[in-house]
């Protein structure tokens, strides 16, 4: 039986793009439908009653929540192509402790880390790269509404940026983001 | 796992995350070591090192390797000790709705505790009616089993237990009854010490003049 999946989601939400970057990864099909945060859909607040945001995924049916939550289940059932999460206990643990820092710290802190790989997943693009790559999607408003160029603050991190832009999923991503600010700001 | 296996927690026994270190490791039944932190003085040099970024316990150390983050650390018990005890379920939705409940419990039940034994007048009374609020919702989950995990204690069950095990204090600061809202979450397994809990956190009030 085919898999019916549904994405509720914002289109400049960098929460919602980590999910389309997994989803991309793993080459799947969905259909996104674009809720209006200011008249939150009638399936929105059915799928996600806790918290009343998006992203949803809906798979056959069932709704996840929580983007990190979402992309490890992603991971999980479609585990047979591009593994997000290491195979290792521990580099599992330290993956899931990186994007955790992400989200309780601001990003941009994360940034000043070091890379010693060409991504944060090692040769390939792993979870923290997906958890922290769609905040590049802001990197344009950071800097005009603070006035400073982050290439200069973190070269490093604008390369491998670059590198993760050379990915497809990644391009269709920026694609579609940079189309919708487009459409939105006129 | 070998028996050449060596465990350190890094901990602070009345700590909640701490105590859902400890759950796990006793429902995998692991030996461990435990060194106490004292967190009203200062951190150890161990504790600076194992943990450098937040600087907190617990902090599993595995044959040398720090783990840091509760959560993270009874998920990556239930991955290395996986022939026995096992604390997510296998199937992935239910992996993921057993962690966006226990998420919950962090992003949403801990902050509003805090107003609860910390706070006073209007704050205190919105923050109890938040909190109250909240675990009703995580109540809900619990259906007509005895634990969150069903028939035997899970991932849930092991984020939400030490939390039970604060109630006696928050009650009694908020003067206000949990069992009254949530009688089914109450009638958990009481764990040991909850009046520990109440005088150490009146003792810390105390000292950070709270």
């Amino acid at each position: 039986m085919a898999d019916e999946i549904i994405l509720l989601d914002f289109w400049p939400s960098m929460f919602g793009m980590r999910v389309r970057l997994a989803l991309a990864e793993k080459g799947l099909k969905y259909e996104y439908r674009e809720e209006d945060l200011w008249n939150k859909s009638p399936l929105l607040l059915e799928m996600n009653p806790v918290h009343k945001k998006i992203p949803v995924l809906i798979h056959n049916g069932k709704p996840i929540c929580e983007s990190l939550i979402i992309v490890q289940y992603i991971d999980e059932v479609w585990c047979d192509k591009s593994p997000l999460l290491p195979s290792d206990p521990y580099q599992r643990a330290q993956a899931r402790f990186w994007a955790d820092y992400i989200d309780k710290k601001s990003a941009l802190s994360f940034w000043k880390e070091s890379l010693e790989k060409p991504y944060f997943g090692g040769e390939k693009i792993g979870f923290v790269d997906v958890a922290l790559v769609t905040f590049s999607c802001w990197f344009y408003a950071y800097e005009t509404f603070g006035n400073f160029s982050i290439e200069a603050e973190c070269p490093k991190l604008i390369a491998w940026t670059k590198r993760c832009m050379e990915r497809r999923a990644c391009r269709l991503l920026w694609k579609i983001h940079t189309r919708s600010m487009a459409l939105s700001w006129g | 796992m070998a028996n050449s296996d060596h465990i350190v927690l890094l901990d602070y026994s009345v700590s909640p995350f701490a105590m859902r270190v400890r759950l796990a490791l006793a429902a995998k039944g692991i030996k461990y070591l435990i060194k106490e932190e004292d967190l009203t003085q200062s951190k150890s040099s161990l504790l600076l090192k194992a943990n450098p970024v937040h600087k907190k316990i617990p902090v599993l150390i595995h044959n040398g390797k720090p783990v840091c983050e509760s959560l993270i650390i009874v998920e990556y018990i239930d991955e290395v000790w996986k022939d026995r005890c096992l604390l997510l379920p296998a199937d992935p939705y239910q992996r993921a709705k057993a962690k966006f409940w226990a998420d919950f419990i962090d992003k949403m039940v801990y902050p509003s505790c805090y107003k609860v034994w910390a706070a006073n007048g209007e704050v205190q009374e919105a923050g109890k009616k938040e909190f109250i609020d909240r675990i009703k919702m995580l109540e809900g989950e619990l259906k007509s089993n005895p634990y969150f995990g069903g028939e035997t204690l899970g991932f849930l069950d092991i984020a939400f237990l030490p939390l039970y095990n604060w109630f006696h204090t928050f009650e009694t600061f908020g003067k206000f009854s949990i069992e009254a809202e949530c009688p089914k979450l109450s009638s958990c397994t009481s764990l040991p010490h909850p009046h520990k809990v109440y005088d150490l956190l009146v003792d810390y009030k105390k000292k950070m003049g709270i």
